[in-house]
C-alpha cells in the first residue's frame, strides 16, 4: 500500500471511529467486553486495508499450486476434482463393516475410510485378555488376513482409495491390504490409499501406542521407504492434528504441533538415509474443522505455507510435490453434544464449510448421534447428504480459495502462521518433537488450553447451544446402532479356525525371520508381509516385534 | 479441627485412550480440594480396585469412551465386593448411552456424568454424596 | 482380629485405612501406632528425592522391581506437591509404577504434601512404622524435596539418593538448598543425554567444597530408568551404603535423630493441637483485633494467652 493510500484511510477511520462507531457505541454498548475465536484469540471489531499493509500478494499468498500454496495445492482445486467424500466407518465384524462401505460406496461416497477396533488398533487379537469387552466396538475387528479379506469382499482395490485409521501396527494392516490385493489380481503400484502411522501423536493425544520413541519411528520410516519403491500411489502417513484438536488443543497449537511432528519424521527419514523427494511428496496430513469458520480457513492456509517454507528452507527439498502439503479432514467430534443431537447436522455443516473454504483434499463429516454412539444408518447419511449439498448447491466451490483477499482471513492467516514458528522454535529448543514430547511439553500445553475451554464454557464465556444455553428436557434418542455383542465371541471363534487351518510351521518360521529383520536394521515389510500371507495374526506378528522394541510406558504427569 | 480430605481415584479402564476428559476432571477436582490419584490409560480392574484399596480412596471415577463399560464394570463391582469395599462411592462418566445407564446404577455405579457435564456439578455431587 | 493384627498380616486395606487415619486424625491413630511400635524397625528406609522430571519415579520402579526378584517386600510412599490455593493434590507418580500395582509385595500410597493436618514429617514417620510394622523389608520415600517440610521427610531415611538429569540448568541450585548436605548417592539419570560428564564433574566439585565429615564418599552413579540401564550397579551401592551405616555406627546415629525428631515433632504437634483447644477461636481472634488495632502488641498478647494456657492445662490435667 503506498504512503499516500495510507494516510487517507487513516484518516477516514478516525473520522469513522469518532462519529459513527461512537455514536452507536453510546447507545448500544457491544455485547461482551471481548471477542475472541474459537481459540481464545482475541478478534477486532473490524478488519480493514491497513491490517494487510505489509501484505504482499505474491509473497505472502501467491497463486493456487504455486510455492508457498497458501492458496491451495492445485491451480484448478475443485473446479478440477471435488475433494474426496470419505466418510470414516467400522464396527463389529468384517461382514458388518463390508456391508457399510458398500451402503457408503453406492450413495456417492468416493473413499472409503476404515475404522478399526481398539484391540486391533493395540496390536492384540480379540482372544487378548486385554480386549474383553473391546471387539468390534469402535471399529472393525481384524484378527488375520481373513479378516481383511471380508472386509474388501465385493470392493475392487484398483479403483478404490482406501484410507485405514492405523498408527502402531499399520505396516502389518498395509501388508494385509497389499495382500488382498494381490489376491484380487491388483499389483500394489496400483494402490491408492493412506495409513494414518503417526506414532507421535499417539503419545500425545490418542492413547494406541504399543512400542517406545524409536523403534516406532524406525517401522514408520521403514514404511516410507518401502512405499516409495513399490507402492507409488500410497500415502504412508497422514500427519495428524485432529486428535491434537479435540484434546484440546487451540488452532495454532494444533497445526503448530502437527508440523513439529512432522519436521521429527523428516528428519528421521533423512537421517535414515532416504531420498527426501522421494517419500516426502507422499506425506499427508489430517486436520480437525473446529466451530469458528474464519480461524479454521486462516488455520488451513496458515498450515500450507509454513509447511511448504519447512519443505524448501529447512529440508531443501527440489520437487515441487514435497512441498505441498495435501489434507484430510474431519469435522470436530469434540463439539457434538449429546443435548438436543439435531443441533450436530447444523455444527458438521459449517464445520465441513470451513474445511472446503479451507481447501481440503478429502473430508469425513460427523454423524448427528456421535456424542452417544457410533453412527447409524439413517444418520450417516445425512453427514454424507451435507458434503454433497456443500458441494452441489452452495457455490463455494465454483472458484478457487474464494477467502482470500478477506481483510480478516489473511490478516488471522498471518497471526496464525505467527503463532505457529512461535511454538515450533520452542519444541526446536527443545531438542524436536520427539523430546518434547518426552518432557511433557506439548502434552501440557494441551491440558493448559483444555482446562481453559473447560471454565470458558462453565463461566458461559463461551456458549454451546443446548448445553449452557437454550437447554430443553431431553428425550431419550433411539435408533443408536448397537454393536452385535456375539461379535467378540464369534471373532474369537474365526480366529481359533484360522489358526487350525492354517500351516504351523510355516507360521512360526515368518514370525522368527519377522524377528530376526527387526533385531536388525533391515526393512521389515517385507518380513510382516510374508508372516500375513501365512496368516499369522495380528497380535502373533505385534507380540514378535513386542519382544524386539518393548512396550511403551506412559509416564507424564498432569 | 479435624477436616478430611476427598480422595478420588480417576482411572481409565480398558484400551480407550482419550483422557482430556478425566484429565480437566482431575484438575477441576484438585482445584475443589480434593486429592485424586490418576492411573493413567489401560488399568485391568485389577489395579484398579488394587489402587482404590491402596490409595484408600472414598471416590472412584471411571472415564470410558470406548462402550466397553457393560464388560468392564462387573468386573470390577465383583473385585470391589471381594475386597469388601461396598462404602466406596463409584461414579462414571464417557461415552455410555442411556439405556446403559439404568443397568450401571443397579450395579452400583451413583451417577453418570455424560458429555456436557459442568465440572462443578461433579464436584458437589461427590460433596454431597462422600460420607 | 484388630486393627494392628490386620497390619501385621499384611492386610493392605487396614494399612490403608490407618494411614487415611494418620492424616486426617492422628489422635485416633496413635493407640494402633502404640502397638505397632514394637514390631518396627526392620525395614530400611530409602529417601528418593530431586527436581522434577529428573526421574525419581522410575528409578523407584526400577529399584523396586530389583528387589522383587530378590522376593523382598518394599513400600512406596510418593510425595506430591499439593496445590497452594485448595490444598488439593494431583497425584501422579503410581502412573510411573504400573506393574508394581498388583504385585502383592509391593504397597504404594500416593501423599499430597500440604495433606497433614500436623505436618509432613510427623504424618511421613508414622507412614514409615505402619509399613514397616505390615512387613516391608525396604521403605521408599519419594519426593521433590523442595522446601523445608519435604527436605525434612528425606531426613526421615536411612539412605538418601538424590536424583538428577542432564540439562537442569539453573534447577542445579536448587540442590544445593539443603539437600546436598544429606546426599548419599548421587544419581545422573537420563544418562544418555548430552551433559551427563558435566553433571558429574559439578557435583563432583560440589562434593569436594560442602565439608562433610563422614567417612563415606557419595559415589556418582550414571543410570537410564526407563532402560533399566545401571539398576543393579545402584543396588549394589546402596547395599554398600548401608553395610557402611551399620558398621560405623552412623545408622544406629541416623535412627537416633530420626526418633528425636520424631518425639520432638509429635510433641510439638501435641502442643500445637493443645494451644487452639485450651485457647479456642474466640479468645485468639480477641487477641488478633487488639493487636491489628495497635491497640497492644503481639508480645503481650502471647503473655496473656499463655496465663489462660497453663491454666486451662492444669485444669485439664492430662
Amino acid at each position: 500500500m503506498d504512503h499516500k493510500e495510507k494516510k487517507r484511510i487513516e484518516e477516514a477511520k478516525i473520522k469513522w471511529e469518532s462519529k459513527s462507531l461512537e455514536k452507536v457505541l453510546n447507545k448500544f454498548p457491544e455485547r461482551k467486553d471481548k471477542f475472541v475465536t474459537g481459540s481464545n484469540k482475541e478478534v477486532k471489531r473490524l478488519y480493514d486495508p491497513l491490517d494487510l499493509e505489509e501484505f504482499d500478494y505474491l509473497e505472502d499468498s501467491g497463486f493456487p499450486g504455486d510455492y508457498p500454496y497458501t492458496r491451495g495445492v492445485q491451480p484448478t482445486m475443485y473446479r478440477g476434482r471435488l475433494w474426496t467424500m470419505r466418510q470414516y466407518a467400522g464396527f463389529g465384524d468384517a461382514e458388518e463393516s463390508n456391508k457399510r462401505y458398500k451402503y457408503l460406496l453406492k450413495n456417492g461416497q468416493t473413499g472409503l475410510s476404515i475404522a478399526f477396533d481398539l484391540p486391533t488398533q493395540i496390536g492384540y487379537d480379540s482372544d487378548h485378555p486385554m480386549s474383553h469387552g473391546e471387539v468390534g466396538k469402535v471399529g472393525v475387528a481384524i484378527d488375520s488376513l481373513k479378516d481383511m479379506e471380508i472386509l474388501f469382499e465385493g470392493i475392487p482395490l484398483e479403483k478404490v482409495s482406501t484410507s485405514m485409521t492405523i498408527n502402531a501396527p499399520a505396516a502389518v494392516l498395509l501388508a494385509m491390504y497389499i495382500a488382498v490385493a494381490e489376491k484380487q489380481g491388483v499389483p500394489a503400484d496400483k494402490l491408492n490409499g493412506t495409513i494414518q502411522n503417526d506414532i507421535l501423536k499417539e503419545y500425545i493425544a490418542r492413547g494406541t501406542y504399543i512400542f517406545p520413541p524409536l523403534p516406532s519411528i524406525r517401522l514408520i520410516t521403514d514404511i516410507f521407504d518401502y512405499c516409495s519403491k513399490e507402492l507409488p500411489r500410497w500415502n504412508t502417513i497422514s500427519i495428524s492434528g485432529y486428535h491434537i484438536r479435540e484434546a484440546g488443543a487451540t488452532a495454532i497449537q494444533e497445526i503448530a504441533f502437527t508440523l513439529a511432528n512432522g519436521i521429527a519424521y523428516v528428519d528421521a527419514a533423512v537421517k535414515k538415509g532416504l531420498d527426501i523427494d522421494k517419500f516426502a511428496p507422499r506425506l499427508s496430513f489430517f486436520f480437525n474443522a473446529h466451530n469458528d469458520l474464519f480461524e479454521e480457513v486462516a488455520k488451513f492456509r496458515a498450515a500450507r505455507k509454513l509447511w511448504a517454507k519447512i519443505m524448501k528452507e529447512r529440508f531443501a527439498v527440489t520437487n515441487p510435490k514435497s512441498m505441498m502439503l495435501r489434507f484430510h479432514t474431519q469435522t470436530a467430534g469434540c463439539t457434538l453434544t449429546a443435548q438436543q443431537p439435531d443441533n450436530n447436522i447444523i455444527r458438521v455443516a459449517l464445520q465441513a464449510l470451513a474445511a472446503v473454504l479451507g481447501g481440503t483434499q478429502s473430508l469425513h463429516t460427523n454423524s448427528r448421534d456421535e456424542a452417544l454412539s457410533l453412527p447409524s444408518q439413517k444418520a450417516v447419511m445425512i453427514a454424507l447428504r451435507t458434503q454433497q449439498v456443500i458441494a452441489h448447491e452452495s457455490g463455494v466451490t465454483e472458484t478457487v480459495d474464494p477467502m482470500a483477499g478477506s481483510y480478516y482471513v489473511e490478516k488471522m492467516t498471518r497471526e496464525i502462521e505467527n503463532g505457529v514458528m512461535d511454538y515450533i522454535d520452542q519444541i526446536e529448543q527443545l531438542g524436536g518433537a520427539a523430546k518434547a514430547i518426552e518432557k511433557g511439553f506439548i502434552q501440557r500445553e494441551i491440558q493448559n488450553s483444555a482446562y481453559q475451554y473447560q471454565r470458558d464454557v462453565e463461566d458461559k464465556k463461551r456458549i454451546i447451544v443446548g448445553v449452557n444455553k437454550f437447554q430443553i428436557e431431553e428425550e431419550t434418542m433411539k435408533d443408536l446402532l448397537k454393536v452385535n455383542p456375539e461379535i467378540e465371541k464369534q471373532q474369537v471363534k474365526k480366529l481359533d479356525d484360522v489358526k487350525n487351518s492354517r500351516k504351523e510351521s510355516e507360521v512360526q518360521e515368518k514370525l522368527n525371520l519377522l524377528k530376526n529383520a527387526a533385531n536388525s536394521d533391515q526393512n521389515v515389510m517385507p518380513f510382516i508381509l510374508d508372516c500375513v500371507k501365512s496368516y499369522a495374526t495380528l497380535g502373533e506378528i505385534c507380540d514378535q516385534l513386542r519382544e524386539v522394541f518393548g512396550e511403551y510406558k506412559e509416564s507424564i504427569k498432569i | 479441627m479435624k477436616k478430611s480430605r476427598i480422595r478420588v481415584l480417576v482411572a481409565k479402564p480398558g484400551l480407550d485412550g482419550h483422557d482430556r476428559g478425566a484429565k480437566v476432571i482431575a484438575r477441576a477436582l484438585r482445584d475443589a480440594g480434593m486429592e485424586v490419584i490418576y492411573t493413567g490409560l489401560r488399568q485391568t480392574p485389577e489395579q484398579i480396585v488394587e489402587a482404590a484399596v491402596q490409595e484408600d480412596v472414598n471416590v472412584i471415577g471411571l472415564s470410558i469412551l470406548s462402550g466397553a463399560h457393560m464388560y468392564i464394570f462387573p468386573k470390577i463391582f465383583h473385585l470391589l465386593e471381594e475386597r469388601k469395599m461396598t462404602d466406596i462411592l463409584i461414579i462414571a462418566g464417557g461415552i455410555i448411552p442411556a439405556e446403559d445407564i439404568t443397568e450401571l446404577k443397579n450395579m452400583g455405579v451413583k451417577e453418570i456424568f455424560t458429555p456436557g457435564t459442568d465440572t462443578r456439578d461433579i464436584v458437589e455431587f461427590i460433596k454431597a454424596n462422600v460420607a | 482380629m484388630n486393627l494392628s493384627d490386620e497390619i501385621r498380616h499384611g492386610n493392605s486395606r487396614a494399612v490403608a485405612k490407618l494411614i487415611t487415619m494418620v492424616e486426617n486424625d492422628f489422635q485416633q491413630a496413635q493407640p494402633v501406632l502404640k502397638e505397632l511400635h514394637p514390631f518396627c524397625g526392620q525395614a530400611i528406609v530409602i529417601g528418593i528425592t530431586g527436581p522434577p522430571g529428573s526421574g525419581k519415579s522410575t528409578i523407584t520402579d526400577r529399584l523396586t522391581k530389583y528387589l522383587r526378584k530378590m522376593n523382598k517386600k518394599v513400600g512406596i510412599i510418593a510425595i506430591d506437591p499439593s496445590s497452594p490455593f485448595s490444598g488439593g493434590a494431583i497425584l501422579g507418580d503410581r502412573i510411573r509404577m504400573q506393574d508394581l500395582t498388583t504385585d502383592k509385595g509391593v504397597f504404594i500410597r500416593s501423599v499430597g504434601a500440604r495433606g497433614h493436618l500436623g505436618g509432613l514429617s510427623r504424618s511421613t514417620q508414622a507412614v514409615v512404622k505402619i509399613l514397616d510394622a505390615m512387613g516391608k523389608d525396604f521403605i521408599f520415600i519419594e519426593t521433590v524435596g523442595v522446601g523445608q517440610s519435604e527436605i525434612d521427610v528425606i531426613k526421615v531415611s536411612d539412605v538418601v539418593l538424590l536424583i538428577v538429569m542432564p540439562g537442569m540448568g539453573d534447577d542445579i541450585q536448587v540442590i544445593k538448598a539443603g539437600i546436598m548436605e544429606i546426599g548419599d548417592i548421587f544419581v545422573v539419570n537420563k544418562a544418555d543425554r548430552d551433559g551427563s560428564d558435566k553433571l558429574i564433574a559439578e557435583i563432583e566439585m560440589m562434593l569436594h567444597l560442602s565439608e562433610k565429615e563422614e567417612k563415606w564418599n557419595p559415589p556418582i552413579l550414571k543410570t537410564v530408568g526407563t532402560e533399566n540401564i545401571g539398576i543393579d550397579l545402584l543396588w549394589k551401592n546402596v547395599e554398600k551404603c548401608i553395610d557402611y551405616l551399620r558398621t560405623s555406627g552412623e545408622m544406629f546415629q541416623r535412627r537416633k535423630n530420626r526418633t528425636r525428631k520424631e518425639i520432638y515433632d509429635l510433641f510439638q504437634e501435641s502442643w500445637r493441637e493443645m494451644f487452639f483447644q485450651l485457647i479456642g477461636e474466640e479468645r485468639l481472634e480477641k487477641e488478633v483485633e487488639k493487636v491489628l488495632k495497635q491497640d497492644d502488641d503481639p508480645y503481650h498478647a502471647v503473655k496473656r494467652l499463655s496465663v489462660i494456657f497453663k491454666k486451662n492445662l492444669f485444669k485439664g490435667g492430662e
